[in-house]
């Protein structure tokens, strides 16, 4: 027996040196990308950083921003030694329901609060409640995969109605009127939607009810309400889907479509020219948007039927949700000083590489000066 | 082989222990083992009813607040302003792709078991038995990778196929999406359900005694006649178990399925074109996104789930245990 063990043992052996080599590699390439995307956002200055209280800030919600917290608790942190920031990336349903329940000092999400849950807060937050702290944006890009087609032009009308499931393949008329020099094959059209409830469909389902609302009968939603489709579950999901099969179109932040190297709709808005989804663009159709209420709370109204020249309509705003007052004694300080940095100049300015949309300064200016106001 | 064993014994000392041991003197030992196996017994039942109880009352604030029959709706939107949600689809989703799985894996699995107990030589044997058991060591993101990556574009021409020949009954239509449907979820199940289903019932034919098998090869049976007639009839009640182990893991796989299955709130009468769901599959998808009721209406399905693993193990006991005297394990 013992003889005819060794051998084995020594493959086994061999088996597991191969195995945790492979791993090391590629660990090593983890950390060599993780490297360059904290250098993209390293020169933060201390001028804007001014370290206050101490301890642990736990916070969670909408993992659409959480490349862009990433890199602000890297830069905060490395400033403040003594403030420890935990962002649980959990989905935005998950971080207000945490937040509500008054385990985090913030939530981050990707829709403004509603009334009821603006009421539910006055418990948490004692004499006040909770408010929403636009901190950045992102265009929601439409992604395709046409074989033999670089360049697509695409209205809302013609959007929601391939989301819809009425116009079902590539060579359909009203794809061939926007785009008259395409060479559109006779390809079935494979629309997918998100499994997941997901900022980012409330969002692109809020922009097909208000720049078509003829042809997109449903109320926006977390949820996908539309007909017929395919499903994939998360951003990664949907956008891989699109890169697979032939004939795919599919909603996603922009940061997917650069790094899967997806190309994406450019939007017939009413504009002069087709809009592409840039950062940029997506700045423009912010600077556009108006206040959703007085006060402090500086929920946003996007004006998702802009006719704005270069302004990219499907762009997502997601917010720091805090309480006006109320907020804890012992996380308080901190709070304060990490929002007035996330809202500073160079907070924002170090998400441009990542894919952002860096709030509009008179935006950013009011976010600042509501930060300082809180208790 | 476990169930005769128990039968036999008298019943549990947990009754009948003071008895019997204070017949002699009582050692510290004895007193303190008796209250360490009391008190662990009482924690399991203090567990399994509060958990139990949990999931019944959020099941009850759910259903309560559900404004659609939660048995038979098509739809599942519990954050809406106005509540509406049902299990029909993930049921049916959930007892079709677990069925698909069960019928592929378990004759692949007892022909796999068959081989490395009764025909393979002693060298291929053992490393085949390894491999197969490595299978059950993959983390089921892995396989979920792996069947979008890879399965998923190369089944649409075996669909294709089955399509253009059984087509007609409804069952195998196919159109030309990508291949994301239940069948593919039942084929991928069937894989990861493989390595347990294989290794007990490997481990039950190796059981079958030495002398049914001699017997029969004296009286000139060839050796699939020893196998059909003294290794399978020995064995079934193992590999019934087996499979329930492996439906076990079919029911409630969560991450491989959300993976693969393009989800949608239908119920699709062709297995291969994309739609359906899985109970699990919808509470991972759904969960980090729900609110407070969301969550409940989640869990509410969860206790479906819960009752119909239940009532799959329950039946599965039933039949084991009407054929045990067949079973040969007594002998």
């Amino acid at each position: 027996m013992k003889l005819q063990r060794k051998p084995r043992v020594r493959a086994l052996a061999v088996g597991a040196l191969a195995v945790s080599g492979a791993l090391a590699l590629t660990a090593c390439g983890t950390d060599d990308t993780s490297g360059g995307a904290g250098g993209a956002g390293k020169p933060a200055k201390a001028a804007d950083i001014k370290c206050e209280g101490k301890g642990k800030l736990l916070a969670s919600g909408s993992s659409a921003q959480k490349n862009a917290m990433d890199v602000w608790v890297q830069n905060y942190s490395g400033a403040c030694k003594d403030t420890e920031i935990n962002y649980q990336p959990t989905g935005s349903g998950a971080g207000i329901t945490t937040f509500l329940q008054g385990q985090t000092a913030f939530a981050g999400s990707d829709s403004a609060l509603k009334p009821e849950e603006v009421a539910k807060s006055k418990k948490v937050c004692k004499g006040g409640q909770a408010i929403d702290l636009p901190m950045v944006g992102g265009p929601i890009a439409v992604g395709y995969n046409v074989p033999g087609v670089d360049s697509l032009v695409l209205d809302a009308e013609t959007l929601a109605k391939i989301f819809d499931s009425e116009i079902t393949n590539w060579n359909d008329a009203a794809i061939k009127k926007l785009n008259p020099d395409a060479k559109l094959p006779d390809l079935k059209i494979q629309a997918f939607h998100r499994s997941d409830d997901s900022g980012t469909t409330d969002n692109f389902t809020k922009y097909l009810k208000a720049a078509a609302p003829s042809a997109w009968k449903h109320e926006p939603a977390k949820k996908w309400e539309g007909k017929g489709g395919q499903a994939a579950s998360g951003s990664s999901g949907v956008s891989s889907q699109v890169k697979q099969v032939s004939g795919a179109i599919s909603y996603f932040e922009l940061s997917y479509a650069t790094s899967g190297k997806i190309p994406t709709v450019k939007l017939d808005t009413g504009a002069k020219a087709p809009v592409e989804a840039t950062t940029a663009n997506a700045s423009k159709a912010i600077a556009e948007a108006k206040p959703a209420s007085e006060g402090d709370d500086l929920a946003l109204e996007l004006n998702y039927a802009t006719k704005a020249e270069g302004a990219y309509p499907i762009t997502l705003v997601t917010y720091e949700i805090v309480c006006d007052k109320g907020n804890k004694a012992e996380t308080l300080p901190a709070t304060k000083s990490f929002l007035t940095y996330v809202a500073s100049k160079d907070g924002q300015a170090a998400l441009e590489a990542l894919g952002y949309a860096p709030l509009p300064p008179e935006t950013a200016d009011k976010v600042r000066k509501t930060v300082a106001t809180l208790s | 082989m476990t169930s005769p064993v128990l039968t036999e014994t008298p019943p549990p000392p947990g009754n009948d222990a003071h008895p019997s041991v204070s017949g002699k003197a009582v050692r510290p030992g004895d007193r303190i083992f008796l209250g360490l196996s009391r008190g662990s017994g009482i924690a399991l039942l203090v567990i399994m009813a509060a958990i139990a109880a949990f999931l019944t009352y959020r099941s009850v604030l759910a259903i309560s607040g559900d404004k659609a029959n939660f048995f038979t709706t098509l739809e599942w939107n519990a954050t809406g302003t106005e509540p509406k949600f049902g299990i029909a689809v993930l049921a049916f989703g959930t007892v079709v792709s677990s069925v698909i799985a069960m019928l592929i894996a378990v004759p692949v699995a007892v022909g796999i078991a068959l081989f490395i107990s009764h025909y393979a030589p002693r060298k291929l044997a053992s490393p085949l038995g390894y491999v197969i058991d490595l299978l059950a060591a993959v983390p089921s993101i892995i396989y979920g990778l792996w069947g979008a990556l890879f399965l998923v574009p190369h089944l649409s021409g075996l669909y294709s196929w089955l399509d253009d020949y059984l087509g007609w009954t409804g069952i195998f239509a196919y159109g030309d999406g990508a291949a994301r449907s239940l069948f593919t979820v039942g084929i991928l199940l069937a894989i990861m359900i493989l390595p347990i289903v294989t290794s007990v019932s490997r481990e039950v034919f190796l059981q079958v005694p030495k002398m049914h098998e001699e017997a029969a090869l004296a009286l000139g049976a060839t050796r699939w006649e020893v196998v059909r007639m003294s290794v399978l009839p020995f064995g079934r009640s193992g590999v019934i178990s087996a499979s329930m182990l492996g439906l076990g893991r079919a029911l409630g796989e969560t991450m491989a399925v959300a993976t693969v299955l393009s989800p949608s709130f239908l119920i699709n009468t062709s297995l291969l074109n994309p739609g359906g769901g899985t109970f699990a599959q919808n509470i991972a998808s759904k969960f980090s996104e729900a609110n407070q009721f969301g969550q409940d209406a989640l869990i509410a399905s969860g206790l479906v789930l819960f009752v119909i693993t239940l009532l799959v193990n329950g039946a599965a006991r039933m039949i084991i245990a009407r054929r045990k005297e067949y079973s040969g394990a007594a002998a």
